[in-house]
């Protein structure tokens, strides 16, 4: 499979009161073309603002460095105004909160043909027509009606799927979903799941999906990144991460998870909390919550090495390898 | 075996200007016994929220009886809580809107003990004993709720509720608003304090998983109305509502399988004008034709297990 986009060292800076802190670390990544690549971790590990770098949409006075090579372009070094040419065009975002994402005065037509008739230069009518098929692809009862709606007037699923059939618009390379189903029902998510899996495969699509849900990773996701404190803790295939994970973090996460057979075993929460912005401890950013840590996890910052083929794992001392 | 708490056939309507009154909750049927943790699990809109409201007293009822040690609970409206429902109390879903920012949060832990009757200095003690005691360290007292992540301050309200020495609590939703490793650390907390001080729990939830893991007792509604109800166990491995069955199976599981969850199809319909009939038919994978017009009561199956369908054996 063709590199859709690669991400190479990415550290991003936010300004808070205390100067500029470091929300992301030195990221690395690659995502395929028609792979479903998934960024989990916790609040504040900073997969959020990962997206949020490669579309240029960073809080004020943010600042990035590295790379993020996306079509032979790097995203990081574009100017405002070419980066709104991919922004809608060839990378494309759904967020976690359709309530918000979609405008609540205007109708479904104005949102979902804007970006159309903004980036392809098409009429009103062809943008129409397009949109009512974008919305059946998205499985909107009576598109041609909907059209004419507005977002009240759908549930939050729904709403999903129109925020979703927006993104679409311009027949994207690369989708970056954040939190895509935290805000809806089991029931509901189901079903936006399988849309994003039926999409990435009819249309070769490329979807980032960012969640802290271990199981909506497990659903969707080709290869898993775990993030820690702003930097990549073990980053490797679905089946690898999910059953045989090779760093701590991602065994507690695991962990904490209530068990897939029930029984009255108590959940394992992971003690401690995650470091907040600024304040991401020397060494390993996982050292003072885990089980496992040694001298040199205190003073060392360690980097994601390759423990077999395609999986990395930034934990030298390797406390989970020890049985493979 | 009586009841701690006993909630039944509760109606609540919304009424609003202009539009049919909204009925949230239809005919529901609970009980809880003491030093027992019933989950309370369904769709957004279902009406769990309304239904625990409803039997701490938050919220009035349109008809049905709800009894808390045997005594009759009225809605509280703006009324102080009556010295015998003290022991009935709720815990919020987001601890970042249910403290107040501006007071300590000793104080604000305190304040139980003081409309108990408690000298002020008596109260404070008490409430570093709380605090401790639900994890957090004795000098959160003279602190402010925005010091405390979203984990420490659902521990907060946790321990307010406690002041109160409740023996029976309503839970909406306390963990999600948290992150993963601080739900699993919270909905430990609660288990322990229900075996411990014997109190009853109501575990109202949209994560089945967690249900699953701490309930003793799991009731599914839908749409207004408890569908099944039954030991946790039992209600996982063999549902005998093809709702529950379908919510069961949209769970995903973080196996690494790469298994997409079943897709239950359609929207929960608008409460104010529900189906006619069993109100799961349109949705429902095995409805029969007379379902459209015969509405199951919940009727009790077997092993303490009850459910309202017809299917159900």
């Amino acid at each position: 499979m063709a590199t859709l986009l690669e991400v190479e060292d990415l550290t991003v800076w936010l300004a808070t009161r205390n100067g500029p802190r470091k929300a992301v670390d030195g990221l690395s990544f690659r995502v395929d073309s028609g792979e479903v690549f998934g960024i989990a971790g916790e609040s504040g590990s900073g997969k959020t603002m990962t997206a949020m770098a490669l579309l240029g949409l960073l809080p004020h006075a943010a600042k990035t460095s590295g790379r993020a090579v996306f079509e032979g372009r790097d995203l990081l070094a574009m100017k405002p105004r070419a980066l709104r040419d991919v922004r809608g065009r060839s990378i494309a975002m759904v967020s976690q909160d359709p309530s918000t994402s979609l405008h609540p005065m205007l109708s479904i037509e104005t949102q979902v043909t804007e970006h159309m008739r903004h980036h392809l230069g098409i009429g009103k009518s062809e943008a129409r027509g397009r949109a009512v098929e974008l919305l059946s692809t998205v499985r909107i009862p009576d598109p041609e009606r909907a059209l004419k709606a507005h977002p009240a007037q759908f549930s939050g699923g729904m709403r999903q799927r129109i925020a979703i059939a927006v993104a679409l618009a311009c027949e994207p390379r690369l989708l970056l979903a954040d939190e895509p189903t935290t805000a809806l029902d089991v029931t509901v998510q189901a079903g936006i799941l399988r849309l994003l899996d039926r999409l990435r495969r009819e249309r070769d699509l490329a979807v980032v999906v960012i969640t802290h849900d271990l199981g909506v990773m497990s659903a969707v996701a080709d290869r898993i990144c775990v993030m820690y404190g702003g930097r990549t803790a073990e980053v490797g295939p679905r089946e690898t991460v999910l059953t045989r994970p090779r760093h701590p973090y991602t065994r507690g996460l695991l962990d904490a998870l209530p068990h897939p057979e029930g029984g009255a075993a108590t959940l394992r929460p992971i003690t401690g909390s995650p470091p907040s912005l600024g304040a991401v401890p020397d060494g390993c950013p996982f050292h003072p919550r885990c089980a496992f840590a040694v001298d040199s996890c205190r003073e060392r910052r360690p980097e994601p090495v390759l423990v077999e083929t395609g999986h990395l794992s930034a934990c030298p001392p390797d406390p989970l390898g020890g049985a493979a | 075996m009586s009841a701690l708490l006993e909630a039944t056939g509760v109606a609540v309507e919304y009424h609003r200007t202009g539009a049919p009154p909204l009925r949230a909750v239809d005919h529901a049927d609970l009980t809880l016994a003491r030093g027992e943790i019933l989950g309370l699990v369904g769709e957004s809109g279902c009406g769990k929220s309304t239904l625990g409201r409803a039997i701490v007293g938050l919220q009035g009822t349109t008809s049905g009886e709800i009894r808390f040690d045997g005594r009759p609970v009225a809605p509280l409206g703006l009324r102080r809580r009556p010295a015998e429902l003290r022991g009935l109390q709720m815990v919020f879903q987001d601890p970042y809107a249910s403290l107040n920012p501006r007071r300590l949060v000793g104080d604000q832990v305190g304040d139980g003990y003081l409309l108990g009757g408690t000298s002020k200095t008596e109260a404070r003690r008490r409430a570093g004993e709380l605090l401790e005691r639900v994890g957090l360290p004795a000098d959160a007292v003279k602190r402010y709720p925005h010091e405390f992540s979203g984990g420490q301050r659902q521990r907060i309200a946790i321990a307010r509720t406690l002041a109160a020495e409740p023996s029976c609590i309503i839970a909406d939703e306390p963990i999600s608003a948290l992150d993963a490793s601080a739900q699993a650390s919270v909905a430990n907390l609660l288990v322990e304090l229900v075996r411990e001080l014997d109190m009853g729990l109501v575990f109202i939830s949209h994560d089945l998983s967690v249900v699953r893991q701490i309930a003793d007792r799991t009731a599914v509604m839908y749409l207004g109305r408890v569908v099944e109800v039954g030991p946790t166990r039992q209600v996982w491995s063999e549902p005998a509502h093809p709702y529950t069955k379908a919510l069961i199976s949209a769970v995903p599981r973080a196996d690494g399988a790469g298994v997409l969850p079943v897709e239950l199809p359609g929207d929960v319909p608008d409460p104010s004008r529900p189906p006619g009939g069993c109100r799961f038919h349109p949705r429902c994978p095995v409805a029969l034709a007379s379902c459209a017009h015969d509405d199951p009561p919940l009727t009790i199956l077997r092993d303490g297990r009850s459910a309202a369908c017809v299917l159900a054996e």
